[in-house]
């Protein structure tokens, strides 16, 4: 090969480089190791980790059981190693699961139009509050105060230089609900968009409803985020919402220590052109088979450049592949069936403790540790090789008695009688 | 001669919703061992969803039937070459997806205790001082998701320490054979773009570029190589310039692979700069993402990277919150693991030495090419060429056959097309990049396939223009699909056939 391109030697290759630009030694990185050695370092790694333990976190990132047909799908090479599906005519496998996923995400939330994913929820929410200020031409945002604290930092981050002031609504001290008299106060008629979730971040079920009466009445849009998906197999889906920024980590998602993960925007016909992301559509080739390809590109960076809805191009398609699988194999029933065993367990716990708000909550909720720290309960629930619940005075400074726990599926009556005992 | 496929079975299949039978179900829960609660009494009547209208409703069976006969419609790499430009396709290892599921990495809650995450956080550490290395860089944050995340992050990184010094600037220049992303970037990150024309060599013009640097200027961003593949050979030049005035050089490392082990953007002048995980370092495209878009810092731009960030204390690994200076975090959590993990069994595979040699054989491959589809096709700048080479369809536009259609003939031949029309400086491009995947049979057939449709495009342009005509879905009407977007499937819409 380097003969018939006329190269003396591979470093004939780089002879247009400039010698100051030239590494002048070898890199610094330890010699290359055999497959065995790899798996090994990476199972000692692991091994350093918490293992076998039951664990009650939750707060963005859920314990569910992951059906096996998720990996055997997404392990095809055929999925897991085709780029982004550009070229419609050998990428409809691709593009047939990301439609599949768009109407199913539909289903899910109540909205008309869904993208083919954002990073994660917490990116899914800036980006749809640039969506409602492109929407409705103005630029300030209020986001309540139950909204996970880490996407509203991220939010924050993206706000600062987007002249976009970001005001926060508060909370029930009673229900753990968006105080919603406190939200009406904060609008005012230069709101683009008012930022709910639910289940919040103290696993309380929101009134999305009334939230959208209040926004739509000050002329915003509704953006509704949710964290925890499973939750939408019991909960009425948002309706009344404009846009619906989610993550999908729940469903089949692994925790990952927090990523890769699958965000979502979702929203109404009428505000499709103003959503970022990928769009797969529906088409036909020239046989008049039915075909589908990615659309309304024109929204895009590689074809729209600065004047973008977003810069996002690289999505997270192989993971929004997983939840789309996971869908299929609950579907209809099991989606259901798996919200109420939550809903169950969740409730079975939290019965047995002192709760901190009365509103209603689906998996998680937040439990007083009344005469001790949550601290103090966590490091009695670890000699038991229980990782107990989230303190929230790290993100909530008056809520230091207070720790979020969450139940799912794979929590086990014995351990909820464990956790149960560690608060007696 | 169409050497590489030929026709083979491939089945129909509908869409999920249109196999779905009333009371189907693929999965099994466990028996509830607690009481079963009502929903409508503990969440409200008013709260509760009826059932999920159109949700899927089908076996097990039928759903791996589904989702498998779907693949085969897909190309992949594993497949064989595929030669998108800028995209780096190249071989995914199959123990990078091993370890990264290995239960105590895989199941690690982002909240756990520190005390119990030292293994994942060594992994982010051990990574974190590899890629410094790598990039001649001072420190790196794994906290971006994607190239384009890491882009708002390292401009978010400019504009803090400018910001620090009195004046955030007002403006990015962007080379105009940058990405989309990188202008797209700079609005996301409030700076208005001045786009900087290429010279004949493709490079950007450092004469202009002296001209434009003035106070309001807060960076460059530049590609390098670029997407013409070439090398900014006035690279430090270029940082001189920036610095003279105050302003800083961005990097979008999307073409690092060029360049490990031979060069380092840290050496030649670079404040700032982002990798992409998906493409220097082998982790699965997975037709979309995920990816991961680490960004490698000079130390004057450290105490502004997203918190926390990763420490090593006594007693082992820690998260810092305490960073007052900070950008603030530009995603929750730390970044996709997932993605660090294998990223570094990558580099281990390969060790420093193997790394530098994948360069090599990147590079080799593109010459390659380069050098035996030449007499077909219209090289349109003569510079030398790094991983990849950008040819333009000037010859066969006589002909009426644009890139676009040798892209799809290329389809008949079993490859995937190279990147169409991109960058935009060249007309009609064909931006060719074979990684260092692949051997002397395959890129022998790839230039056997462009040379074979150079000539038909002489004898029987038809062929080329009806393309392709050996796949199970012919050219697809992306313009109806863009007039009247259809989205999502409705039950007994018009436009859907049951039958596919």
């Amino acid at each position: 090969m380097l003969s018939a391109i006329g190269a003396n030697s591979l470093g004939d290759l780089f002879s247009h480089l400039p010698e100051e630009v030239r590494l002048q030694r070898p890199l610094d990185v330890a010699p290359g190791k055999s497959e065995y050695e790899i798996v090994d370092y990476f199972r000692a790694r692991a091994a350093e980790n918490a293992n076998g333990y039951a664990s009650f976190l939750g707060a963005g990132v859920y314990h569910h059981y992951r059906p096996v047909l998720v990996d055997t799908v997404v392990s095809r090479g055929e999925f897991l190693t085709s780029y982004t599906p550009y070229q419609a005519e050998m990428a409809q496998g691709t593009l047939t699961t990301i439609f599949e996923f768009q109407t199913m995400i539909c289903q899910l939330t109540g909205m008309e139009v869904a993208n083919a994913s954002m990073y994660d929820g917490s990116t899914a929410v800036p980006e749809a509050a640039m969506m409602a200020m492109r929407v409705t031409g103005r630029d300030r945002i209020v986001v309540a105060r139950t909204v996970h604290p880490e996407y509203r930092e991220v939010l924050a981050t993206y706000a600062q230089h987007q002249g976009m002031p970001v005001v926060e609504a508060g909370y029930s001290q009673e229900s753990g609900a968006l105080d919603l008299d406190d939200l009406e106060n904060k609008l005012d008629g230069e709101t683009a968009a008012v930022i709910i979730q639910s289940p919040n971040f103290f696993g309380i079920v929101e009134d999305s409803a009334r939230a959208a009466e209040i926004a739509h009445r000050h002329g915003a849009l509704l953006i509704f985020v949710f964290a925890e998906a499973v939750s939408l197999g019991l909960l009425e889906p948002p309706r009344d919402a404009d846009i619906v920024a989610g993550e999908l980590q729940s469903f089949a998602i692994s925790p990952s220590y927090g990523g890769p993960f699958a965000g979502i925007i979702a929203t109404k016909e009428k505000y499709m052109r103003q959503m970022p992301g990928r769009i797969v559509g529906e088409t036909k080739d020239t046989r008049g088979n039915r075909a589908f390809c990615l659309t309304l590109a024109t929204r895009e960076q590689h074809i729209r450049r600065e004047k973008a809805t977003s810069n996002i191009c690289t999505n997270q398609a192989l993971i929004a592949l997983m939840a789309t699988v996971f869908m299929s194999v609950y579907g209809k029933e099991g989606l259901r069936e798996l919200a109420q065993q939550n809903l169950s367990k969740a409730h079975y716990l939290a019965g047995k403790l002192p709760l901190r708000f009365d509103g209603p909550f689906f998996n998680e909720f937040v439990a007083a540790t009344n005469g001790r720290t949550p601290d103090q309960i966590n490091e009695a629930l670890l000699q038991k090789k229980i990782i107990g619940g989230l303190p929230l005075q790290r993100f909530y400074p008056e809520l230091d008695g207070a720790m979020l726990l969450c139940a799912t599926e794979m929590s086990r009556r014995e351990n909820l009688d464990r956790v149960a005992e560690a608060f007696a | 001669m169409i050497r590489k496929v030929r026709q083979h079975i491939n089945q129909n299949e509908p869409l999920l919703f249109e196999r779905s039978s009333p009371g189907k179900r693929g999965y099994q829960l466990p028996e509830l061992d607690v009481p079963a609660v009502d929903p409508s009494a503990v969440l409200g009547e008013n709260n509760t969803r009826a059932a999920i209208e159109g949700f899927p409703e089908v076996s097990e069976v039928e759903a791996i039937r589904h989702f498998t006969r779907l693949s085969t419609h897909n190309y992949a790499i594993d497949l064989g070459l595929y030669p998108l430009g800028s995209c780096t396709m190249k071989y995914n290892p199959r123990v990078n997806e091993h370890v990264s599921r290995i239960e105590g990495l895989a199941w690690a809650h982002p909240y756990q205790p520190e005390s119990l995450s030292q293994g994942i956080l060594e992994v982010m550490g051990t990574l974190e001082k590899i890629l410094a290395e790598i990039t001649g860089m001072d420190a790196v944050t794994l906290q971006p998701a994607a190239g384009a995340h890491g882009e708002f992050t390292g401009i978010l990184l400019v504009r803090a320490l400018l910001e620090s010094r009195g004046n955030p600037r007002k403006k990015l220049l962007i080379p105009d054979s940058a990405h989309g992303t990188n202008p797209a970037t700079a609005t996301t990150a409030g700076y208005a773009v001045e786009n900087i024309k290429s010279n004949e060599r493709g490079m950007v013009d450092v004469e202009a570029l002296a001209r434009l640097v003035t106070e309001d200027v807060a960076a460059l961003m530049v590609t390098n190589p670029n997407t013409l593949g070439v090398f900014e050979e006035n690279i430090t030049r270029i940082a001189a310039i920036l610095h003279a005035k105050g302003a800083m050089l961005y990097m979008d490392g999307a073409n690092m692979n060029a360049l490990v082990g031979i060069a380092r953007p840290g050496d030649f002048g670079v404040d700032v700069m982002h990798l992409n995980l998906h493409k220097t370092f082998s982790t699965p495209h997975g037709g979309g993402g995920p990816g991961s878009g680490p960004v490698a810092v000079k130390s004057q731009l450290e105490p502004f990277l997203p918190k926390p960030r990763l420490e090593r204390a006594t007693g082992g690994w820690r998260w810092n919150y305490d960073r007052p200076r900070s950008i603030g975090r530009v995603r929750a959590f730390y970044g996709n693991i997932g993605m660090h993990i294998r990223a570094l069994a990558y580099i281990m595979a390969h060790g420093g030495e193997g790394l530098a040699n994948a360069t090599m054989d990147a590079v080799l491959n593109a010459n390659y090419i380069r050098k035996l589809i030449e007499p077909y096709y219209d090289l349109p700048l003569n510079a030398p060429s790094m991983h990849e080479c950008v040819f333009s369809d000037e010859r066969q536009a006589k002909r009426g056959v644009r890139t676009g259609d040798i892209a799809k003939r290329l389809i008949d031949y079993g490859f995937h097309p190279y990147t169409v029309s991109f960058p935009l400086i060249v007309h009609g491009a064909m931006m060719i990049e074979p990684t260092e995947t692949e051997s002397k049979d395959e890129l022998d057939l790839f230039v056997d396939a462009l040379i074979s449709i150079a000539k038909e495009v002489e004898e029987n342009p038809q062929v080329v223009l009806t393309a392709p005509h050996n796949t199970r879905t012919s050219r697809v009407d992306e313009v109806t699909a863009a007039r009247k977007p259809v989205v999502r499937w409705k039950p007994a819409s018009t436009s859907s056939k049951a039958a596919d």
